[in-house]
């Protein structure tokens, strides 16, 4: 359809957009490999000039890597099984015809509208606290010793709020993909003598395979850089158990020590890159068609 | 065996009742068609027969036993959608195995009789394709696939042309015909194209408004139409009907009579009037008429007629051919 002549207009045409968005994404990063290879640290004014390999030795040598390493995949897995698996039997049960189905499908994406640090806040405070949170009430009800939940377990914490607020997204998108099986194929299939566990695995599943992969991919990316739910719960702590590696990154900010900083970004770039490559190399065929 | 006996079977979706008591009994072997227009309940009712909705009251006999509540799966029967339904994730093979895979049937055995459904059809050259990437009547022909290996004792096929282009759908009509002679099984098929029905039913089923109008073998229905919507339904191009006064001088309310029993000559005849379109088809000619005394009428005459837009024209019905109905639209007999 286009000639060669529309074809040269369109490239000039978003030309403009193309070079905004290549200096949005370089000139960053570029800073941040020049930062990454100084000595510059704002509490030493002073100790400047180049820092060779340092800066990544001692970010990677740091003790706290190995766990904040460790920990990001934790997270990011944890949250992906418990959304995935959770998302689509919630979106089996909404697509269920039942009285009040509009308010309850409002009531279900909610969560995800809330803020991570308010919703972080409000289960630290009002659901976890060991004395006067909701779930050390009902513990006590029943005659349990209440669990000090971010105390004793804080990446399983903070892996069950990060997945209660991504949760909402799965179930929507996956519900959309239900929804939009075309009800002869079940039909068909149920006529084939296929019983639920069939239809579902045979049928349905592999429907939602190109719906699950996006939701996997999407929710990695956010998922990879998980910071103001550790802020406002744990703080990364006790010791390292709760830390990742974007906090790790942030601390090391704090610490005044944007060379080092800058060093576990490039880190962080190339370990989410590794993952990318990894996840598309699993499932990216379920987008092809 | 493959008998069907419906017994004043009733549907209602919550007040609305979409098929009013019904009987109707498909022998073992037969190819009958449901055929009315849009909205009339022949899909419902097939549906009805499948399983694939409850009946509101009465009984679904299938070869002498009651199956009004058997889940669809085992009432023996398969079905062939308009949409195809096949499974877009599974290669042709697999989506012919499912059923089989779902009877648990072992590897060797679905080979073979997937094999097998593929001869008979000609699936053989695009058996391992997905069946995004087959053609509309590819795809009718894997389903069909699908529905043969289950050796179940009726077929039901819903509105399975109407996807397919006219050509080819003349061509899957005789390809359906040929299986049915084949395989002997019943065969029950919805159409809202009462040519597919003429064709190939041993036994038509005119429903309008859930309810039966007639039910017959296709030439029957043609000759001994019982009342104005059969007799405007099957046949085509439509029959016409004249009310009034010349209806009255045959004792009757209205008189039909097909555009093939109407003789055009250039004069005389018993009613004129002038030629508004001539179709030449070639084989044959369409023309519409609008004649002095009773609107326009449409005569079928042979291929070599030349009457041209605006001719005057001459028409006289066989009358050994002509239909009365009363009032209420039944036929006089």
């Amino acid at each position: 359809m286009a000639t060669a002549q529309s074809r040269r207009l369109a490239r000039w045409m978003s030309m403009p957009a193309i070079i905004v968005l290549l200096l949005w994404m370089v000139v960053p990063l570029a800073m941040t490999l020049y930062f990454s290879f100084r000595r510059y640290n704002l509490n030493y004014p002073d100790r400047q000039g180049w820092a060779g390999w340092n800066n990544y030795y001692y970010f990677l040598t740091d003790p706290a890597f190995a766990a904040a390493f460790q920990n990001t995949l934790v997270l990011v897995i944890g949250v992906l099984i418990i959304t995935v698996v959770g998302g689509i039997l919630l979106a089996l049960l909404l697509d269920q015809p039942f009285w009040g189905q509009g308010i309850v499908r409002v009531l279900v994406i909610a969560p995800f509208f809330v803020m991570p640090t308010v919703s972080a806040l409000v289960w630290k405070n009002m659901f976890m606290n060991p004395v006067n949170g909701l779930f050390a009430h009902a513990a006590q009800a029943v005659g349990l010793q209440p669990i000090d939940f971010l105390g004793h377990h804080p990446l399983s914490s903070i892996v069950g709020i990060v997945a209660w607020a991504w949760l909402p997204f799965a179930t929507l998108i996956l519900l959309t993909a239900l929804q939009s099986l075309d009800r002869e194929q079940i039909e068909a299939s149920e006529m084939d003598g296929a019983g639920f566990g069939a239809r579902f695995f045979y049928i349905i599943l592999p429907h939602m395979t190109r719906s699950i992969t996006v939701v996997i991919l999407i929710q990695t990316i956010f998922l990879l850089g998980i910071y103001a739910e550790i802020l406002v719960t744990t703080n990364g702590g006790p010791g390292t158990q709760s830390m990742n590696l974007p906090y790790l990154i942030a601390v090391t900010t704090t610490q005044q020590d944007v060379g080092g900083a800058a060093a576990g970004g490039v880190i962080a770039i190339i370990l989410a890159n590794i993952v990318a490559i990894f996840l598309m190399r699993m499932i990216g065929k379920n987008l092809e068609s | 065996m493959g008998q069907i006996t419906l017994q004043q079977v009733t549907k209602a979706f919550g007040d609305v009742e979409v098929i009013p008591p019904l009987d109707l009994t498909v022998d073992d072997g037969e190819f009958v068609v449901f055929v009315g227009p849009s909205g009339c309940g022949k899909s419902t009712l097939l549906r009805l027969i499948a399983g694939l909705e409850d009946i509101t009251s009465g009984k679904i006999l299938i070869d002498g036993k009651d199956a009004s509540h058997t889940p669809p799966a085992k009432r023996g029967l398969a079905m062939v959608f308009q949409s195809y339904a096949l499974y877009p994730h599974m290669s042709v093979r697999k989506n012919i195995a499912f059923p089989l895979k779902m009877a648990g049937l072992s590897k060797a055995e679905q080979d073979a009789k997937v094999d097998a459904a593929a001869k008979v059809l000609n699936l053989g050259s695009y058996i391992d394709r997905k069946p995004g990437q087959l053609s509309g009547g590819q795809r009718q022909r894997v389903a069909i696939g699908r529905a043969i290996v289950r050796e179940p004792s009726a077929f039901l096929f819903d509105e399975p042309l109407s996807n397919l282009d006219a050509a080819l759908r003349v061509n899957m009509r005789l390809e359906i015909s040929e299986l049915h002679n084949q395989l002997g099984t019943t065969m029950i098929y919805v159409t809202h194209d009462q040519v597919e029905a003429m064709t190939m039913a041993d036994k038509i089923v005119v429903l309008q408004a859930g309810r039966i109008e007639q039910v017959g073998t296709p030439l029957d229905l043609y000759r001994r139409p019982d009342n104005i919507f059969v007799a405007g339904f099957i046949g085509s191009p439509k029959m016409n009907f004249i009310t009034g006064e010349a209806a009255a001088r045959e004792g009757a309310h209205t008189i039909g009579i097909r555009p093939e029993h109407l003789t055009p000559s250039p004069d005389g005849g018993m009613m004129q009037g002038r030629v508004s379109v001539a179709e030449h088809l070639g084989s044959d000619t369409f023309m519409y008429v609008e004649t002095d005394q009773h609107g326009t009428l449409t005569v079928r005459a042979g291929g070599e007629v030349a009457f041209r837009h605006g001719d005057r024209i001459g028409l006289t019905p066989m009358v050994e051919h002509l239909h009365r109905f009363d009032e209420s639209g039944q036929a006089i007999r």
